[in-house]
């Protein structure tokens, strides 16, 4: 009886991995010097860190890497089960890379606890310095470097206190869970008190809380901001809808928020950030620069974003909302 | 040679991560299978171990002393569970579900942050690592190290006077009971070490991983139950050292079928699928074995019956 065990278990075990072997060997690289191997590990499917991934693509196309020509992507998703993300980044060192790109902090620290050889670049980080990836954002110092998406609290604060010249309360929410939202969530605390105004911080777990936490604080403040967080950006529809019944302005950290449900804002487009992610990439992949010595850039291109349907909705003209100084 | 390069790869991989899932494991055996009772604190009792475990590394503790005081966290975690169950008898599965939202906040309150970095920092493994071990083995050595002084610490209790009144309770609650066992304290120790132990694995997988984060407990209890169901049905009819042993052999073994999985190239949307698939198969195998004619089912017969 024993023997027929061992014997079933291993046939069974070498089946696997024959087929699993088999299934590996169509990834190899051909050895070809010309054909770059890319790896790339993303924290979960999402709007914004698909389209970062999207635009990272067409900025390595643009900048001459076309896929299928002289590169090839291996692309992982942990779809948020972060006790994947080890696993998954094992499998893509396996595949021997010129470049990693880590997608969201998560997947970014992960690729970096595995290798300190391989360049490694992030995006979809708000601050590679805090997440301990780089000593600094002049100079990284390592084999780190990528693109912050960092946006320009400030003057998003501005933007939204130029929609309601007289608020006196504004609220912000957030889902605690994000590092990079506490981090942006922070800041624009900071920068509403220095206007003046009250503040009233909110934060909801994920997107099925959203609804409530949106309602509850709507009806308190006169105006909402909320950073680019994945859990809100997710819910932008129904934070949309909530606005317009409670009539309450909310301005956004991405692009993708405002189509999605949001009033405006003056902020960053993750796919042109996946654009400039690329183009830095190809950098590296030309072996023009180094990741040590290659500082981290912020996004390029900021815009003014105004959702005409919300703000007609809100009783706003849009051609009133301006870009702040 | 290709396919045994994989496989010895995908192996040290699995049996480094599967071992320090084992210490998860075997605190859910504890309260799943031991006392009977299904106890969800496990998702927020990890991230608590990870998160006290990371901010103490980063504050200067040695990586040993935080790993301890993420078990103590664990402990308390067990035991307001434990409390919410038999004192103000609530149902195991709402209170474990109270436990595990409440905790969401207050580790977010210990770590100061959603995510902790650990890069650069002294863990647990690198004593090992400055022998010169490579990571993953490193990982194998410590990790088997903490299961096996965990599994024997478990295995000594289990045979003292209070842990065998543990697995009365477990085993038959109302003769427990007539015996004079109390019950309630029994449920709340096992509470207890059960998520003491889920937090020490979520502090020493944090020192793995070079990171802490709130999230990390989702969809942990899967991975604790799948290692035990794994190794039940490899193991079937073990005493308790052995199955404590085998139950560590099935979260080794459940981290190399998640590997396999990823080695087959699937579609990044379709991998939970592909793992719940690969998941049911392994799980079906007794009913396999059945219909192949290789195994009989069912438990061996009683010495008295023939």
């Amino acid at each position: 009886m024993n023997m027929k065990r061992w014997i079933t278990s291993g046939i069974l075990a070498a089946s696997v991995l024959a087929l699993a072997a088999c299934g590996d060997g169509s990834n190899e690289s051909s050895g070809d010097d010309n054909m770059k191997t890319v790896g790339v590990l993303q924290l979960v499917e999402h709007g914004s860190l698909d389209a970062a991934y999207e635009g990272f693509k067409e900025g390595l196309a643009e900048a001459g890497y076309t896929e299928g020509e002289n590169v090839t992507f291996d692309y992982q998703n942990a779809q948020n089960s972060q006790d994947n993300l080890k696993s998954m980044s094992e499998k893509l060192l396996k595949g021997d890379p010129d470049l990693l790109l880590g997608i969201a902090t998560p997947a970014a620290v992960s690729l970096a606890n595995e290798t300190t050889d391989v360049p490694i670049i992030v995006t979809a980080v708000t601050d590679l310095v805090e997440a301990k990836l780089a000593d600094s954002n002049d100079v990284p110092g390592r084999n780190i470097t990528g693109t912050s998406d960092m946006v320009p609290i400030e003057q998003q604060i501005a933007l939204l206190l130029s929609i309601v010249p007289d608020a006196k309360t504004i609220g912000v929410m957030y889902n605690a869970g994000e590092a990079n939202s506490k981090i942006q969530a922070d800041l624009a605390e900071a920068a509403l008190k220095e206007a003046g105004l009250e503040v009233k911080v909110l934060t909801a777990n994920t997107t099925n809380d959203v609804q409530q936490v949106t309602t509850s604080l709507a009806k308190d403040v006169d105006g909402i901001y909320v950073p680019t967080d994945n859990t809100f950006a997710s819910a932008a529809a129904i934070v949309g809808e909530v606005a317009k019944e409670t009539k309450t302005p909310i301005v956004a950290g991405s692009v993708d928020q405002v189509n999605d449900g949001a009033l405006a804002t003056y902020g960053i487009d993750y796919k042109s950030l996946g654009i400039q992610t690329g183009k830095l990439a190809a950098k590296i992949l030309d072996g023009d620069a180094e990741p040590a010595t290659t500082p981290v850039e912020t996004a390029e291109n900021l815009e003014l974003v105004v959702n005409d349907e919300m703000a007609e909705a809100l009783g706003i003209d849009p051609a009133s909302i301006v870009a702040p100084e | 040679m290709n396919l045994l390069n994989t496989f010895l790869v995908l192996l040290q991989s699995a049996t480094s991560q599967g071992v320090l899932w084992a210490l998860l494991a075997i605190g859910v055996y504890l309260t799943f299978r031991i006392l009977d009772i299904a106890d969800l604190t496990a998702e927020g009792s990890f991230p608590l171990g990870a998160g006290i475990a990371a901010i103490s590394i980063t504050n200067g503790y040695s990586p040993i002393i935080a790993s301890l005081f993420g078990f103590c966290g664990g402990l308390l975690a067990g035991l307001v569970s434990g409390l919410l169950h038999t004192k103000l008898k609530i149902p195991a599965l709402l209170a474990g579900i109270i436990t595990m939202t409440g905790l969401y906040s207050i580790t977010n309150r210990v770590m100061g942050a959603p995510n902790i970095a650990l890069l650069g920092q002294k863990t647990v493994f690198t004593i090992f690592q400055d022998m010169g071990f490579v990571k993953n083995n490193a990982v194998i050595i410590a990790g088997f190290l903490f299961a096996a002084i965990v599994i024997l610490l478990l295995f000594l209790f289990f045979r003292t006077e209070i842990g065998l009144a543990l697995r009365a309770t477990g085993d038959n609650l109302a003769m427990s009971e007539a015996n004079g066992i109390n019950t309630d304290n029994m449920k709340i120790i096992g509470y207890m070490i059960s998520n003491g132990c889920i937090a020490l694995s979520g502090a020493l997988l944090a020192q793995n991983n070079g990171f802490a984060d709130l999230n990390s407990g989702i969809g942990t209890i899967v991975i604790g139950l799948a290692s035990i169901i794994i190794a039940e049905v490899l193991f079937a009819n073990k005493s308790l050292l052995i199955r404590l042993i085998t139950v560590v052999i099935g979260a080794i073994i459940y981290r190399f079928i998640l590997a396999v999985v990823f080695e087959f190239n699937v579609e990044a949307n379709d991998i939970k699928l592909a793992s719940a698939i690969v998941l049911v198969i392994c799980l079906s195998l007794p009913q396999l074995r059945t219909k192949l004619g290789l195994q009989k089912i069912g438990p061996k017969p009683k010495g008295g019956q023939s």
